[in-house]
């Protein structure tokens, strides 16, 4: 009895089980966490700054900070107050952002088709790679490209345009002045946002069930019925998502807008006349000669922008991360 | 029996009949006549309306071709694949054009002199002989060289945040990281001017472009980075965290060497996409015609830098200035893609 007790005593005491993570993970865990953490706090010092450095300028502005036409410094000599607005530019740059996603989208989605449904094997893969190329092109080559290689024929293209429609008030021209015209501002960024949405068209296309492609197909569906009936009602988020995405892009797109496009601060329908507007491009044209009050301007014209990205971006990657779940 | 399983040939009831091709063949040859005649006859020339009539007579000539043969839907599915085609092939122009122009344009004032002189002694609108590009090429080694070493360990520390930590806001910094990607350049170039310039005082140098290029490269090396760790299969950590290891071992000593390739190509995709940035430069580096050594203080220049210069001088010297800087900065973009791919593809094939 005795023994059968010190015998009892001697066995070891069963090893702790616990889900407490060692010291070492700990600090690990916490260094990855505050890594992981300061993309966030970024995206908030960049607005934080933005607006503490432009808040003079919007406050003295107040609403008509956003629907100003006028971008004028002070003149003390003639008492002229300064007055700042960025309305003609934020009008501007949805212009060219909008004229961009009218030309860019469908020929992107019809290149993610192309890649997905239509491309033999021998053409997919350098496709995929002219595409990537696309991508990686800094966007000064664009500016550059556009200037001297697209702008020859792009503004024969918006002659002939006016000529044949120019009833319609947006193709009207009130002097005969094509050149650096929010057309051609967006044919460029069109061709910029093309390889985005191209890419993230072709990622919800992969998605698209094989079953239900192979249903339509035994159906005796050609191609193109089973693009429409299956591919497209699949894939329609992605698509808008990734057209928003670009939207973005060229909201945002700053040198390669400002060598293509004039900068006027009026707010015309007009797109084929070389007088447009850009966020972006303003900041870069004034910052160089900008005094201390212009730059609170100049500041709180970038907060806008970032605001407008980000906003884009969100609905963007909202729609586009609903359509992957599903 | 056998002898009759043996007369059963292979039947590929999809492939082309000759009849087929000659119809086909016909087809192309009635589209290239018919738009050289419309070219011919009309008003319509040149090489827009030899282009816009092309497709519209294949659009054509394929629908009637395929209503005869089968029917209507037949007919509309020849006219969608035309056009996807077309769209594709716009996009190949547009590239090849790109291309074509940057060699046309820059290759003639390429010499390996440019790499041995700054444009201290020379004016834009000298001729290309003079002067080179030396400062730029130290100015955007640096500048790159910088925003590599701030965002390569923020970049994936975000990863693996996402993959292996899985923490509560594991959701949030992915949306933050996407968020981030659309970022303009301008904004970071505005913000790294606001906080380092104003905020803390320093004036113009390659350490404030680098903080600029960083913001940018955060979020391609967190994306990639992110894609590359959920390849790693969950056998390796299991396999690690069953022999006992914390998880600080297993992500260190199995899942990182395992990424390896991987997150090395996640930071050369960042370098490609942040060494042609133009807009952040203008605002934070200054701007320079010298060679300047010391990245933390004094105007620097760098590639887009020194192309944005010459396109704004405008002379005629000045703009092959510019095209002979974009085609070398072209071949580092290029060289880096490459070297990203090749890195990818090497990964791939091992698995």
């Amino acid at each position: 009895m005795s023994a059968a007790v010190v015998e009892q005593k001697q066995t070891p005491q069963p090893r702790v089980i616990t889900t407490e993570p060692r010291f070492t993970d700990k600090v690990f865990r916490s260094v990855v966490t505050s890594g992981g953490l300061i993309a966030g706090l970024l995206l908030g010092l960049i607005g934080f700054f933005l607006i503490y450095n432009g808040f003079e300028a919007i406050r003295a502005a107040g609403l008509s900070f956003l629907t100003g036409f006028n971008w004028v410094d002070a003149v003390p000599e003639d008492g002229q107050a300064a007055s700042y607005g960025v309305g003609a530019m934020l009008y501007g740059t949805m212009v060219t952002g909008i004229l961009a996603m009218l030309m860019g989208v469908p020929v992107a989605v019809g290149t993610a088709l192309f890649l997905s449904y239509y491309a033999p094997e021998w053409i997919k893969k350098p496709m995929v790679v002219v595409v990537d190329v696309m991508a990686a092109i800094p966007s000064i080559v664009y500016g550059l490209w556009g200037y001297f290689v697209l702008m020859p024929h792009a503004e024969y293209w918006a002659k002939l345009i006016h000529k044949y429609l120019g009833f319609i008030p947006f193709f009207d021209m009130p002097a005969p002045v094509f050149t650096r015209s929010p057309f051609i501002a967006g044919l460029v960024l069109a061709i910029m946002i093309i390889p985005i949405v191209t890419a993230v068209s072709r990622e919800v296309f992969a998605q698209t069930p094989l079953e239900r492609i192979q249903a339509a197909y035994a159906l005796g569906a050609t191609k193109w019925s089973m693009i429409k009936a299956v591919v497209f009602p699949y894939g329609r988020g992605g698509v808008i998502g990734g057209a928003m995405l670009g939207l973005g892009r060229a909201l945002g797109e700053t040198v390669a807008v400002y060598t293509v496009l004039n900068l006027v601060y009026d707010i015309r329908i007009e797109v084929l006349l070389s007088a447009g507007g850009s966020v972006a491009s303003m900041i870069v044209n004034k910052f160089g000669e900008a005094d201390p009050v212009e730059l609170q301007a100049l500041m709180g014209a970038g907060f806008v922008l970032f605001m407008v990205t980000l906003l884009v971006n969100f609905l963007a990657n909202y729609i586009i991360n609903k359509t992957a779940r599903e | 029996m056998s002898q009759a399983i043996l007369d059963v040939k292979p039947e590929y009831p999809w492939k082309l009949t000759p009849k087929d091709l000659v119809t086909d063949f016909l087809g192309a040859l009635f589209t290239l006549a018919s738009t050289l005649a419309i070219v011919g006859f009309s008003p319509l020339k040149g090489k827009l309306g030899f282009a816009i009539t092309l497709i519209f007579m294949a659009i054509i000539t394929t629908t009637i071709m395929s209503w005869i043969k089968l029917d209507r839907k037949a007919a509309f599915n020849s006219a969608t694949t035309v056009l996807v085609y077309v769209t594709a092939s716009f996009v190949i122009i547009a590239l090849a054009s790109v291309l074509y122009e940057i060699i046309r344009l820059g290759a003639p004032g390429f010499s390996f002199s440019i790499f041995s002189n700054d444009m201290s002694q020379t004016a834009s609108d000298m001729p290309l002989t003079e002067g080179g590009l030396l400062h730029a090429v130290i100015g955007t080694a640096y500048i790159v060289t910088f925003a590599t070493l701030i965002s390569t360990p923020i970049g994936i520390l975000t990863a693996l945040y996402i993959v292996e930590v899985k923490g509560r806001f594991a959701g949030l910094v992915r949306f933050f990281v996407q968020a981030m990607s659309g970022v303009p350049s301008i904004v970071a170039g505005l913000f790294i001017f606001a906080l380092w310039m104003i905020q803390l005082g320093n004036a113009y140098s390659a350490v404030a472009g680098g903080f600029a290029l960083t913001v940018l490269m955060i979020p391609t090396v967190a994306r990639t980075a992110e894609e590359v760790l959920k390849l790693i299969p969950s056998d390796l950590r299991e396999a690690g965290l069953a022999l006992g290891a914390t998880q600080w071992r297993t992500v260190a000593m199995v899942v990182i060497p395992a990424a390896r390739s991987g997150l090395i190509t996640a930071v050369i995709l960042g370098i490609a996409r942040v060494v042609g940035e133009t807009a952040p430069l203008l605002l934070t580096i200054g701007g320079a015609d010298a060679i300047n050594l010391n990245p933390t203080q004094g105007n620097m220049s760098a590639f887009p830098y020194y192309v944005w210069k010459n396109l704004l001088i405008g002379s005629e010297n000045a703009i092959s200035r510019a095209w002979l800087g974009v085609f070398v900065l072209m071949i580092v973009v290029l060289v880096f893609f490459t070297l990203a791919r090749y890195l990818g593809a090497a990964r791939g094939g091992r698995k």
